[in-house]
C-alpha cells in the first residue's frame, strides 16, 4: 500500500511541483493551500507524512505543526517543514514543535525524495 | 583709631542720643523764660547736654574695657 | 598806641612766627621726627573749622537770634560721634588710594573720572569763594576798627572805598603770598603739609585763647559773672528775647537743617577734608579727636552768648555791628592789649582758614582741572616733557592767587549784603552737594560716574539758582526782579520760593530742592546701568574698605624703565628714585633694577603719582606707558557684578540641565528608533529572503524535474517551462523593486520634476493595464477624470504609483464581478498650508475597488515595507504577481512631492486608496479657473 502524503503550501507553483514529484514516486497525495484546510484534511486523510510550509494565510506552519502533534490519531505522521525562512531560530522552533525534518527552500528535489523515503522507512 | 565695632556702635548710639538732645521736640521743653542756676534754661540745657555728650564720647573711645 | 603801623607790624610778626613754626615742622618731618604725629595736634588742627565766622560771626548771630549760632557746632560733634563709621572709613580709603582732595576722592570712587574730578573742583571753588570773601571782610573790618582806636567807628561799606585804598585787597594779597610760601614750597608725593598742619594747630590755640580771654574779661571783668549778664539781659525786653529762640516749626526746622548742614560741611569742606583725611598722619589719632575736637568747639562757644548779650547791653541801638562785639567790647573798656590779642586771634582764624582752604582748592584745581586739560593738549607737548614738577607748583601758585582774587571780587560785589554767618552758610550749602556722592560712594556699590555727575550737576545748578544768584542780586550786582517775580516773570521759578515752596528760610529752601534733585539724580541715573568694570573695581575698594585693596587695578605690566621716568616727571627724578628704592626694599629686593615689571609695580607707580597729580590724571599717565591686556569690558563687568553673576550662573545651569534632559530624551528616542530599525531591518531581510526564495524554489524544483526526467510529455514540459519563466520574471521584478526602494530611501533616486497633468497619467496607466483588466473581466471606470489639474512631479514615478495602485486593486477584486473606479478632484484645504504652495489646493486621486477590504489595524501596516511579512500573512501580500513592496515605494514617491498616500476601507466593502498632491496653478488651470481659486 502506497504512503499518503499531505502537501501544505500556498504557493500554487510549488504545490504543482511537489504534487508531481510525489505522484511520480507513487504516493497518494492530498493538497491544502492554507493552515485550516491542512488540519481538516489531516484528520480525514490521516497522511503518513506531511510537507508543511510555514508562511501561509490563516494559520502558520508552526501553528499547524503544534496542532497536529496534539492530535492522538496522528502520532505516527511524519512532518517535514519546508520553508523559505532559513534562520537558525526558526529551524530550532520548527523542530521543537515536533517537526521531524526541516528543509529550507529552495530545496533539491532529489534530496527531498530521499528524505521522505528514509522517514517512511 | 576706633578699636572695635562695639566702640563704633556705642558712638553711633551717642550720635542718635545727640540728635535727640539737640532737636525738636526736646528743645521746645527748655525754650522758655526763667532761669536755671542763673542761666537761661535753653542755654543751660544745650551747653550741659553737649558737654555731657562729649564726656561720654571721650569715655567710650578712651576706655580700654572692650 | 594802636596806630595802623603797630597793627600791621603785629600782624606780620604773628605771620612770621607761624611761618617759622611751619618751617621747623617741615624740617622735623624731613628728618623723620614728625612734630605733628600727635593726636592733640590733629585735634587742634581740626579747629580750622572755626574761622572768623566763628570768631566774630557767632557773637553776631547770637545777638540776632540768641542760641541760633550753636547748631553749626553741634553738627560736627555729631559727625565725630559717627567717626567709627564715616571718618574712619574715609581715612583708610583715602590712605589706601593716596587721595589728595575731596575732588580726587569723588573722581577716584567713580572710576577715576577726570570729568567728575573737574566738576567737584568747580563746585568747590565756586561754593567756597564766598567763604573766603568772608575772611577777607572780617580781617579788613577788624583792622579798620582797631586802627580807629580809641574811637569805635564802623568801617565804610565794602566797595565804597577805592580799590587801592581797600585794606581787604592788601589782606588778600598778603594772604596769597603767605599761602604760596606756605603750601607750595615743594611738591610732596603724598600731598601732605606737615608744616602747615603744625601752624594751623598753633593758630587754633591762639584763636581759642583770644576768645576765651575776651569771654573771661566780659563775664568777670565787665560783669559779675555770667549770672549777672543773664540777669541784666532779662531786665531789658529787647535783649531778653535772645534768651530763648523762636518757638515755631519753621525755626526748629531751620535749627535741624543747620545741624545737618554743618555735620556735612565739617567733613566735606575742602579744608576739612584736607585736615581730617589727607593730613591725617595716623588713623589712631582719630580716637582722641572724637572728643577733643568737639570739646574745642564747646570751649570756643562757651562765652558766645554772654558776650553777645553784654554787647547788646553795652551798645544799645544799631550803632555797633554785633559781628564786632568781640573786638569793640575790650576797646570800649580801653583794653588795648586785649583788643590787639583779639585782632590777632581773628587774623589767626582767617589765615588758618584761607591757607588750608586755598591749598586744598589749588591742589584740586591743578590736579583735577588744569593738568587733565593741559595733558590733553598735544601742542603743549606736556605729555613728553621731562620734568613737570616745576610746572605743577607754578599752576598751584597761580591757582591760589586766582582763588583769593575771586574771593576779593565776591567781597567787593556781595560782601555787604549779608552777615558773616549767612555768607558762610552759602558755602556750607554748596559743599553739602557732595554728601550724596561721598557718603553714597562709601556705602553703596551701585553708584556710577554718570549718576554722580548728574547728581552733582543738578544739585549745583539748584544751589546756584536758589542761593548764589540771589546773593548777587541782593547786592545789586544783578537785577533783583527775578527774586520777587521769578525767572522770566514766572512765579513758580522764584529762586527763593521755588515751585511755590514757602515758609522756609533760604538755606533750608535751597537744601530741600538741591539735595532732593541731587540725591534723586544720583540714585536714579546710577540705576540706569550696572557699574562698568572700573567703577565696580573702585566701588569695591571704597565700599569694601581697605581690605579690598588687594584687588589688582591693572591687567597689564610695565617696567621700571617706563615708570620711573614717568614718576620723575611729576615728582622730580630724585624723589621718584627714592620712592622706587623704598618700594624695592619693602619687597625685599636689593635695588630698583631688581623690580619685576608686574601689576604690583604698576599699582605702586599709579598710587605714587596719584599723590602728586590726582588719581584720574595718574591713571591716564600710567595708562600711557602700561600695555594693558585687552579686557572684555562687558564680560568682566558682568563677572564683577556678583548678583548678575549668580543670576547668569543659575540661568546657565538651568539651561544646561534643560538641554541635558532634552538631549537625554533625544538620545533615548534615537536609541529606541535604532533598535527598532535594527529589528525592522532584520525582519525585512528575512522577508526579502523569503520572497526571493519562493520563486527560486519553483524554478529550481521544475528545472531539476525537467533535468532528471527527460521522458516528460511535451505538454507537461511546456507547462513547467512556462512556470519557470514566469517565476524568473517575478524574481527579477522583485529584485528591481528592492533596488528601487533602496534608492528612494537613501535619497539617491533621480527625479525629473515637471508640471504633470494628472488625468493624462491616469489614462496612460490604465491603458497599460487594459489587457490584464480584460483578462480578469474587471471593469475600470475613469469617467470622473477631468483634464487640467496640474501637479509638480516626476511623470514616470507618478505613473509607477498609478500602475501599482491599479494592479493592486485588480489583484483583490473578484474576477468577472470586479469593479475598479478612479476618481480625480481638486480640493481646497486652507487648513493645511503646504510648504511652498501659493494655492492652498490639492489634487486628489482615488482608486476604489470592490474587493475584500482591509482590516482597520492593517491599514497602516500595508504601507510599511518592514512590517509586511510574517504576522501579516492574511493581509495583502499580492502574491503571486506582487512583491509586497509596491505600496511602500508608492508612498515614498508621493511623499517626495509633498503629498500623502493613504487607504480608506471598510472590511468586506472594498478599499479606496487615495493620494493627494499639492496643486500647481498651471496655464491650463488659469484658463479653467472658476474664480474661487486665489
Amino acid at each position: 500500500m502506497s504512503h499518503r502524503i499531505l502537501i501544505v503550501d500556498d504557493e500554487p507553483n510549488i504545490v504543482i511541483s511537489l504534487e508531481y514529484l510525489m505522484k511520480k514516486e507513487g504516493f497518494q497525495v492530498a493538497v491544502a493551500t492554507d493552515g485550516e484546510t491542512a488540519l481538516q484534511l489531516a484528520s480525514e486523510f490521516v497522511p503518513d507524512l506531511i510537507l508543511l510550509d510555514v508562511m501561509m494565510p490563516k494559520k502558520s506552519g508552526f501553528e499547524v505543526c503544534q496542532a497536529l502533534r496534539a492530535a492522538p490519531e496522528l502520532v505516527a505522521t511524519k512532518i517535514i517543514m519546508l520553508t523559505a525562512k532559513g534562520r537558525e531560530t526558526e529551524v530550532t522552533k520548527g523542530l521543537a514543535l515536533g517537526a521531524d525534518v526541516y528543509i529550507t527552500k529552495p530545496f533539491s528535489t532529489k534530496d527531498l525524495v530521499l528524505q521522505i523515503k528514509s522517514l517512511l522507512g | 583709631m576706633i578699636r572695635s565695632r562695639l566702640t563704633a556702635q556705642r558712638l553711633a548710639f551717642l550720635f542718635l542720643l545727640g540728635c535727640f538732645f539737640f532737636n525738636y521736640p526736646l528743645l521746645s521743653v527748655f525754650n522758655r523764660g526763667g532761669d536755671f542756676f542763673g542761666m537761661p534754661p535753653l542755654y543751660a540745657w544745650l551747653m550741659g547736654s553737649w558737654l555731657a555728650l562729649i564726656a561720654q564720647m571721650a569715655w567710650v573711645v578712651e576706655s580700654r574695657g572692650d | 598806641m594802636l596806630q595802623s603801623w603797630v597793627i600791621v607790624l603785629a600782624s606780620f610778626f604773628y605771620l612770621g612766627i607761624l611761618f617759622a613754626i611751619a618751617w621747623y615742622a617741615d624740617r622735623r618731618a624731613d628728618t623723620g621726627r614728625s612734630l605733628i604725629a600727635n593726636p592733640v595736634v590733629y585735634s587742634l588742627s581740626l579747629g580750622v573749622y572755626c574761622t572768623t565766622w566763628t570768631f566774630y560771626g557767632s557773637v553776631g548771630r547770637a545777638a540776632a537770634s540768641g542760641i541760633g549760632f550753636l547748631p553749626i557746632y553741634l553738627g560736627p560733634t555729631l559727625l565725630f560721634a559717627l567717626a567709627g563709621f564715616i571718618l574712619h572709613k574715609m581715612i583708610r580709603v583715602a590712605k589706601a588710594n593716596r587721595i589728595t582732595s575731596i575732588a580726587d576722592f569723588v573722581a577716584s570712587r567713580y572710576g577715576k573720572s577726570q570729568l567728575l574730578g573737574g566738576l567737584v573742583t568747580v563746585i568747590a571753588v565756586v561754593g567756597v569763594i564766598p567763604y573766603i570773601a568772608l575772611q577777607l571782610k572780617a580781617v579788613s573790618n577788624s583792622f579798620a576798627i582797631l586802627a580807629s582806636y580809641p574811637d569805635i567807628i564802623m568801617p565804610a561799606k565794602a566797595g565804597a572805598v577805592p580799590i587801592f585804598q581797600d585794606s581787604a585787597l592788601y589782606v588778600a594779597m598778603i594772604l596769597a603770598a603767605f599761602t604760596i610760601l606756605f603750601g607750595t614750597r615743594h611738591l610732596d608725593a603724598t600731598e601732605r603739609h606737615e608744616g602747615m598742619v603744625a601752624a594751623i594747630a598753633v593758630e587754633s590755640m591762639v584763636k581759642l585763647a583770644a576768645f576765651l580771654a575776651v569771654g573771661i574779661f566780659v563775664v568777670w571783668g565787665m560783669h559779675d559773672g555770667a549770672g549777672d549778664i543773664f540777669a541784666q539781659a532779662a531786665a531789658v525786653p529787647e535783649v531778653a528775647r535772645r534768651l530763648t529762640t523762636a518757638d515755631s516749626p519753621a525755626a526748629y526746622g531751620t535749627w535741624g537743617t543747620l545741624i545737618f548742614l554743618s555735620l556735612f560741611a565739617s567733613l566735606l569742606l575742602p579744608r576739612q577734608f584736607q585736615i581730617a583725611v589727607v593730613e591725617n598722619v595716623d588713623e589712631s589719632h582719630l580716637r582722641r579727636a572724637v572728643w577733643m575736637f568737639p570739646l574745642y568747639l564747646f570751649l570756643i562757644n562757651l562765652f558766645v552768648l554772654p558776650v553777645a548779650l553784654a554787647g547788646m547791653l553795652h551798645f544799645p541801638g544799631a550803632g555797633v555791628d554785633a559781628d564786632t562785639f568781640v573786638l569793640t567790647l575790650p576797646m570800649a573798656h580801653q583794653q588795648e592789649g586785649l583788643a590787639l590779642f583779639v585782632y590777632i586771634g581773628g587774623l589767626s582764624a582767617a589765615t588758618g582758614m584761607v591757607i588750608v582752604e586755598t591749598i586744598a582748592l589749588s591742589t584740586m584745581v591743578c590736579n583735577d582741572l588744569v593738568m587733565p586739560a593741559l595733558l590733553r593738549l598735544p601742542m603743549l607737548g606736556l605729555a613728553t616733557r621731562a620734568d613737570l614738577s616745576g610746572l605743577l607748583l607754578e599752576i598751584r601758585r597761580w591757582a591760589i592767587a586766582v582763588i583769593l582774587g575771586l574771593g576779593y571780587l565776591y567781597f567787593r560785589v556781595a560782601g555787604e549784603a549779608y552777615a558773616l554767618v549767612s555768607i558762610g552758610l552759602i558755602s556750607f550749602a554748596a559743599v553739602a552737594q557732595f554728601a550724596p556722592v561721598v557718603i553714597g560712594g562709601l556705602f553703596w556699590k551701585g553708584g556710577t560716574r554718570d549718576g554722580a555727575l548728574a547728581g552733582l550737576a543738578g544739585g549745583f545748578v539748584l544751589w546756584a539758582y536758589t542761593l548764589l544768584l540771589p546773593s548777587f542780586a541782593k547786592s545789586g550786582w544783578l537785577p533783583d526782579g527775578f527774586i520777587a517775580h521769578g525767572l522770566f516773570g514766572i512765579e513758580f521759578l522764584r529762586p527763593q520760593h521755588l515751585f511755590g515752596l514757602t515758609g522756609l528760610d533760604e538755606i533750608t529752601h535751597c537744601l530741600v530742592w538741591s539735595l532732593l534733585v541731587n540725591l534723586g539724580a544720583y540714585i536714579g541715573v546710577s540705576l540706569q546701568r550696572v557699574p562698568n568694570l572700573r567703577e565696580a573695581r573702585q566701588a569695591t575698594l571704597f565700599v569694601g574698605g581697605a581690605e579690598a585693596a588687594g584687588i589688582p587695578g591693572w591687567r597689564g605690566s610695565a617696567g621700571v624703565t617706563d615708570l620711573l621716568p614717568l614718576a620723575g616727571r611729576f615728582l622730580g627724578l630724585e624723589r621718584a628714585h627714592e620712592a622706587f628704592a623704598r618700594h624695592a626694599r619693602q619687597r625685599g629686593l636689593r635695588g630698583i633694577e631688581e623690580l619685576p615689571p608686574d601689576t604690583r609695580l604698576v599699582n605702586f607707580a599709579e598710587t605714587l603719582l596719584a599723590g602728586a597729580i590726582g588719581s584720574a590724571s595718574a591713571r591716564a599717565m600710567v595708562a600711557s606707558v602700561v600695555t594693558e591686556e585687552p579686557l572684555g569690558i562687558d564680560e568682566v563687568m558682568n563677572i564683577l557684578d556678583e548678583a548678575s553673576q549668580v543670576r547668569a550662573y543659575t540661568r546657565e545651569l538651568e539651561q544646561k540641565s534643560l538641554e541635558l534632559t532634552r538631549a537625554t530624551a533625544e538620545l533615548r528616542e534615537a536609541n529606541a528608533r535604532l533598535q527598532q530599525l535594527d529589528r525592522m531591518k532584520d525582519d525585512f531581510i528575512s522577508t526579502v529572503t523569503h520572497e526571493l526564495r519562493t520563486p527560486l524554489t519553483s524554478i529550481r524544483a521544475f528545472s531539476e524535474m525537467l533535468q532528471e526526467d527527460p521522458k516528460i510529455d511535451l505538454a507537461q514540459r511546456a507547462r513547467f517551462l512556462g512556470i519557470i519563466v514566469s517565476e524568473a520574471v517575478r524574481l527579477s521584478r522583485l529584485i528591481n523593486q528592492i533596488l528601487d526602494l533602496a534608492k528612494l530611501e537613501s535619497g539617491r533616486a533621480e527625479w525629473t520634476v515637471t508640471a504633470v497633468d494628472v488625468a493624462e497619467v491616469i489614462r496612460e496607466a490604465a491603458e497599460s493595464l487594459t489587457v490584464l483588466f480584460a483578462e480578469k473581466h474587471v471593469a475600470l471606470d475613469l469617467d470622473a477624470c477631468e483634464d487640467g489639474l496640474i501637479v509638480l512631479a516626476d511623470r514616470d514615478r507618478l505613473m509607477q504609483v498609478m500602475v501599482n495602485l491599479l494592479s493592486n486593486a485588480l489583484k483583490f477584486v473578484p474576477a468577472d464581478s470586479g469593479r475598479v473606479r478612479v476618481g480625480l478632484a481638486a480640493l481646497c484645504v486652507p487648513e493645511i498650508p503646504l510648504r511652498g504652495q501659493v494655492t492652498p489646493q490639492e489634487v486628489r486621486v482615488s482608486v476604489t475597488d470592490n474587493g475584500p477590504g482591509i482590516q482597520a489595524e492593517d491599514q497602516d501596516v500595508i504601507f510599511d515595507k518592514f512590517r509586511q511579512g510574517a504576522g501579516t500573512a492574511d493581509v495583502l501580500t499580492d502574491k503571486p504577481q506582487g512583491t509586497g513592496l509596491g505600496l511602500p515605494i508608492s508612498r515614498q514617491i508621493i511623499e517626495y512631492f509633498n503629498g500623502r498616500l493613504w487607504v480608506e476601507s471598510t472590511p468586506g466593502a472594498g478599499a479606496c486608496f487615495v493620494f493627494a498632491l499639492p496643486r500647481q496653478a498651471g496655464d491650463n488651470d488659469a484658463s479653467k479657473s472658476t474664480g474661487g481659486v486665489p
